[in-house]
């Protein structure tokens, strides 16, 4: 099972997706610059991710909690804290980048 | 250099669990601890990020709370009399001919000290800039994270962006002064106290202020004087908004600050140490808890809690160079309890 990460440049890289782990997890496990400094808390949404378009139907929706911190993280309405996803056999092939806020916070 | 300086065996940078738990550890050594904190009050993540959420491996609590545990440190590390000084950001480190350090905050306090012992974390907090373009070139001037005089906004055409309690709070308490007020926030919903929330669309409903949906997506103005910003609505509708100033609240992000400028070797924004006494590549300077890095380290509190401990032996050698140090249990040691207040 893969993720598709989008790169800054705009290419994009397959990551070797696990069942159960968080998105962030998944990202982090590869060596991208994504901090979760909470350790997956939803408490500092410094790993928010952009999720394509075409992928939103497939998340559940955001809780309050989630929201309040995107909120807090300057989100668009593609916004979703990859702490917050679970990867699950139903998103393999995900398509996302990591958010230019959280790329700043990892700066 | 009105300020005296503050002499002291150790200052500790960071009043997080470490922090707090490396009072305990210096304490039972004889050593006296002053900390320093850049937030208002001791826990750091622990009470600033997850007050409220549940830990699960702290060893011996089976559950608690990142601020009844903050609680719990304080009371274990009151009998050692530790000094707090809070809102403070130690900006400089500078070693003194006699090995001791100096140690300068941004609000002009001075401390001498034989040790160092930094427990920052992740960093200092420091609020979350929004990614509007040429932001920084308007900080200070006319954009601004904080509301430090009311004084200074009366009179301004304020617009302020954020939807948690510091949001509401300012715009409630800033709308009778200003000129006009406008808040904007990407939803119509808010993590901010109900009542707030309810004061803000009375006030709204009276056109005493605009209550905005969406984004400040562009900075208009010269010279660090905003004159208006271009704000992108829910729908992608562009339209511009006349202000003179513009406060963002979104919250608090944590970056390693001055510590970067100190000379010790860094790596990827982490300090390296070693495992024996979690020193950093400077003698006299330690570094513990989620800031420091070494083959193998989890950033965990109960790591930082470990770390503490080993690091005290070394500054006790420091601190107390003609002593000599016997290891003791509290259990057991009649002077461990002594210090401790309990015999």
């Amino acid at each position: 099972m893969k993720i598709n990460l989008i790169g800054a440049d705009g290419t994009e890289q397959q990551l070797d997706a696990v069942e159960g782990w968080r998105v962030m997890e998944i990202i982090r496990d590869h060596g991208f610059p994504i901090i979760a400094e909470c350790g997956g808390a939803c408490a500092c949404g410094t790993c928010q991710v952009e999720v394509d378009p075409t992928w939103q139907a497939k998340l559940h929706q955001p809780r309050e909690d989630e929201l309040d911190m995107l909120d807090q993280n300057y989100a668009n309405e593609w916004s979703r804290l990859s702490c917050q996803l679970i990867f699950t056999p139903e998103l393999d092939g995900l398509r996302l980048r990591i958010s230019e806020v959280a790329l700043a916070d990892a700066a | 250099m009105a300020e005296e300086t503050i002499t002291t065996d150790v200052v500790v940078i960071g009043a997080g669990p470490v922090g707090l738990f490396a009072v305990f550890e210096l304490g039972l050594l004889d050593m006296k601890v002053h900390l320093i904190d850049i937030l208002d009050r001791p826990g750091g993540q622990c009470a600033e990020l997850y007050p409220e959420k549940p830990i699960y491996d702290i060893p011996g609590l089976p559950l608690v709370t990142g601020q009844d545990l903050t609680d719990r440190l304080m009371e274990q590390a009151a009998p050692f009399n530790p000094q707090f000084h809070f809102n403070e950001q130690v900006e400089e480190v500078e070693k003194q001919p006699d090995g001791s350090w100096l140690v300068k905050t941004d609000g002009g306090l001075t401390f001498n000290a034989k040790v160092i012992v930094i427990a920052a974390g992740g960093g200092s907090f420091q609020p979350k800039r929004p990614p509007i373009p040429g932001i920084e070139d308007y900080e200070g001037k006319s954009v601004f994270y904080a509301v430090k005089k009311m004084e200074n906004f009366r009179g301004k055409k304020v617009l302020i962006s954020g939807g948690g309690d510091s949001a509401l709070d300012w715009t409630i308490n800033l709308q009778p002064i200003v000129k006009s007020m406008a808040l904007i926030h990407r939803r119509d919903g808010f993590r901010a106290a109900p009542a707030s929330v309810n004061e803000m669309k009375k006030l709204a409903a009276e056109d005493k202020l605009k209550f905005l949906l969406g984004q400040v997506t562009k900075l208009h103005g010269a010279n660090g004087q905003l004159e208006g910003v271009t704000i992108q609505d829910n729908d992608k509708k562009e339209f511009e908004l006349e202000v003179d100033t513009l406060l963002p609240f979104f919250g608090l992000t944590m970056k390693l600050g001055p510590i970067a400028n100190w000379g010790l070797n860094l790596h990827e924004n982490l300090i390296p140490v070693d495992v024996e006494k979690f020193e950093t590549s400077t003698p006299g300077i330690f570094a513990v808890g989620d800031i420091n890095t070494y083959p193998g380290k989890l950033k965990l509190i109960l790591s930082g809690f470990h770390e503490v401990a080993l690091m005290a032996q070394q500054a006790f050698r420091y601190v107390h160079p003609d002593a000599k140090l016997t290891f003791q249990y509290t259990t057991s040691s009649t002077s461990l309890q002594k210090k401790l207040g309990v015999n």
